[in-house]
């Protein structure tokens, strides 16, 4: 009996997993998809594939940090989020710093500006994930495994904190700075502008991102210690400096999410990134923890799953569908959808 | 012959084998007096006005009892769980559903009324038949695999209580849930009335709640000591050592590891059908992710693996969330009403008042305490002697092992 289920749970894991998710996808877009199509158009598809691409982008943006932390030090980086929102926070006011402000700014000075103030953030941002790399998570490096994950919580609550104090319970506004032209396809239906411009900034940050990390010198330390640490300190290469470099990189990319968030939504607040972060990691798990390619597909594919089903079933469950699907993913393909079998070490 | 290497059992035995040098007993015997004591205390010190912080206290102990259950999965089998308040709100739903007027209005269109007592052991075993649904599919996975979808089921169940409107009222909650009532019950001066044989005692009072709670919590107690020292409490302990080891010696893994999860649950349907008796209303809030990471918190603080550690963590951490910084910023306002600084409390331009001030510093104390404890005290308040010793053990291998290589 028990060894009748063991060897169903091992011919699940395999080849024959992935198929029963491509079945139970296929039986999805056939039996949901297609159906709203028909009945409510292509031009409406199109509308919602464009929006759940925009945010899909957003969350692969900040998947990515997820992914590189844990690829390293296989820590689930709870405070991630929060770095994300702390990003569209550090912003607010260098926008005005560069006088922006919204509906008078354009051309020249609304790219350059822009430009500026997610360098400028992205920085800082950086340089205080690796300080609360520093503080909280590296002295607690031979400690058992679950108490980096502890003070990744406490650090959560310190950053909501921080920004709850200075800005209030309250949702604030961030300016809309992007063009609101929005492209018609057919009658009723459009892609907005800054769907586009969304999706053109983050597709960007993850190039240069993916060629970092396979062409630099430092990209490929980062990609040994992740294989085995103790071997690549046996390389020479300085795995604290790896480490915080990782937080650095996550970080500067969720900077960039969050900046990029605020400039779609126009709408911010200090608790944001605990929803966003725990769907984030959700998206970092489904493409492969550990795996940066996986992470940005992950974030693409759970930015449709919302989008279509905000759109075709119902908002209020949205969630449980992402989590079912995170579930489902995890029992058919362990390993998520571009993950490696590793094993346990 | 047996007669000759039994060792004599009786009471006297039982209490000559406490071994009082031992610092868990110490804790036990504290714990369970400062109990006995409390209200008493409580209500002599407030001056008879301290049975809201009785309730308080009653509350608490469903937070300890929580914090037990997910010791067995977290501290004993070594499996990380992150969706724990899941199984706590199918114990909560469990009750509502079943002892209140809640099914009436339900297309079943007929009210369920079933004795608490009877829920109790209904809820522990529901709780534990999703813990074993989710947790046979999912217990190959690797560790934090497996931490994970915990976290999805975590977040899937509050939510799927709270989109199923037709049966559980969504948001609103399931009010006005069924009193537990012992059938028979001695009254006596102590509850301000003749000496007397109550019928149908009903639990009303938070005090009674409270005794009810120290009772469950001293059976639970001993419960978990003697399953932690079982074949099965070894069995976890070696799987959490070394997964492939313990296998090699004959442990079946992924029984064992589905037992922790399944037992684990149950103890958080137990809490929930509890929780939901002393509120008399359930409602989905109550159940999100902050409540599973409240309840890590409290195992891995307390001391992971030790039960007295993970009952003083939880404790801890009720009375600061729960306690303290709730009331903190009313306490603040009054102080300084009371020294003279009441100008302080009154908003003024960008000063929002002492007490709004306070309360939008809680969230960041709350995280300065948490990162700090960790940092002082990664093993734990009350570390489990066995694994402290492993832990330090292991620390001075390698430190050699890195003076060799280097």
């Amino acid at each position: 009996m028990l060894h009748t289920l063991r060897r169903i749970r091992a011919t699940l894991a395999g080849p024959l997993g992935t198929a029963v998710l491509a079945v139970l996808a296929l039986l999805v877009i056939v039996f949901v998809i297609v159906p709203n199509v028909i009945s409510q158009g292509l031009g409406l598809f199109v509308q919602i594939l464009a929006y759940g691409v925009a945010d899909g982008a957003i969350y692969a943006l900040i998947a990515l940090g997820y992914t590189l932390v844990y690829g390293i030090i296989e820590l689930i980086n709870f405070a991630h989020g929060d770095v994300f929102t702390l990003g569209a926070f550090v912003s607010l006011p260098l926008l005005s710093a560069f006088g922006l402000v919204e509906g008078k700014s354009g051309g020249a000075h609304l790219v350059l500006g822009l430009l500026a103030v997610f360098l400028i953030t992205m920085l800082v941002i950086g340089l205080v994930n690796v300080a609360i790399e520093r503080v909280a998570y590296r002295p607690l490096r031979n400690a058992p495994r679950l108490a980096p994950l502890i003070t990744a919580v406490g650090m959560s609550f310190i950053l909501e904190g921080i920004m709850y104090l200075w800005r209030g319970a309250f949702n604030v506004h961030y300016p809309d700075l992007l063009p609101g032209n929005r492209i018609p396809i057919t009658s009723g239906a459009s892609i907005g502008a800054k769907d586009v411009i969304v999706v053109v900034i983050a597709a960007l940050l993850v190039g240069l991102f993916s060629l970092f990390l396979s062409r630099s010198r430092l990209g490929k330390a980062m990609r040994a210690t992740a294989q085995d640490r103790d071997a690549a300190l046996l390389m020479g290469i300085d795995i604290n400096q790896t480490i915080a470099l990782a937080f650095f990189l996550g970080a500067v990319l969720a900077a960039a999410g969050g900046i990029i968030f605020g400039l779609y939504f126009n709408s911010i607040r200090f608790d944001l990134g605990f929803e966003s972060g725990l769907i984030a990691f959700t998206a970092a798990v489904f493409g492969g923890i550990g795996n940066v390619p996986g992470a940005a597909l992950g974030g693409l594919v759970i930015g449709l799953v919302q989008a279509f089903s905000n759109a075709y079933v119902a908002s209020q469950w949205s969630d449980v569908i992402i989590f079912a699907i995170l579930i489902l993913v995890l029992v058919f393909r362990p390993t998520g959808l571009l993950g490696m079998r590793v094993p346990e070490k | 012959m047996s007669e000759a290497v039994t060792p004599r059992r009786g009471p006297r035995g039982w209490v000559s084998r406490i071994d009082w040098r031992d610092r868990n007993t110490t804790t036990f015997a504290v714990l369970l007096g400062l109990a006995i004591v409390f209200p008493g205390l409580v209500q002599f010190a407030t001056g008879g006005n301290g049975t809201y912080l009785v309730s308080t206290a009653a509350d608490a102990g469903v937070y300890v009892l929580l914090a037990l259950g997910l010791n067995v999965v977290v501290g004993f089998a070594g499996l990380l769980d992150l969706g724990y308040a899941a199984f706590f709100a199918i114990g909560a739903y469990t009750y509502a559903m079943l002892a209140s007027n809640r099914l009436a209005v339900t297309p079943l269109h007929h009210a369920v009324h079933i004795p608490f007592w009877l829920l109790l052991l209904v809820a522990v075993f529901v709780a534990a038949l999703f813990g074993a649904l989710l947790g046979a599919p999912t217990l190959r996975l690797r560790g934090d695999y497996l931490a994970i979808v915990t976290l999805g089921f975590g977040e899937i169940v509050p939510r799927v209580f709270r989109n199923l409107a037709t049966w559980t009222a969504g948001v609103n909650g399931i009010s006005a849930l069924d009193v537990p009532t012992l059938p028979a019950w001695i009254t006596g001066p102590w509850a301000g009335t003749p000496l007397a044989i109550v019928r149908d005692f009903q639990f009303i009072d938070p005090t009674a709640f409270y005794v009810l709670m120290v009772a469950l919590l001293v059976v639970i107690v001993v419960l978990i000591n003697n399953l932690q020292r079982s074949r099965l409490g070894r069995a976890w302990m070696a799987i959490r050592e070394d997964e492939v080891a313990a296998a090699a010696m004959g442990i079946n893994t992924v029984t064992t590891k589905l037992l922790a999860f399944a037992i684990g649950a149950s103890f958080s349907g137990f809490a929930g059908c509890f929780y939901g008796a002393k509120l008399s209303l359930v409602s989905p809030e109550n159940f999100s992710f902050v409540v599973s990471v409240t309840i890590l918190l409290m195992v891995v603080l307390g001391g992971m693996g030790n039960i007295p550690g993970v009952m003083v963590g939880a404790l801890a951490i009720y009375v600061i969330d729960f306690y303290v910084l709730t009331n903190l910023p009313s306490w603040v306002s009054g102080a300084a009403g009371a020294v003279g600084l009441g100008f302080l409390n009154q908003p003024q331009g960008a000063w929002p008042g002492l007490g709004d001030e306070t309360q939008r510093l809680i969230y960041l104390v709350f995280g300065l305490i948490l990162v700090c404890t960790m940092l002082l005290r990664p093993q734990g308040l009350l570390p489990s002697r066995v694994r402290q010793q492993e832990l330090a053990r292991a620390t001075t291998q390698e430190s050699l092992a890195d003076v060799e290589s280097a």
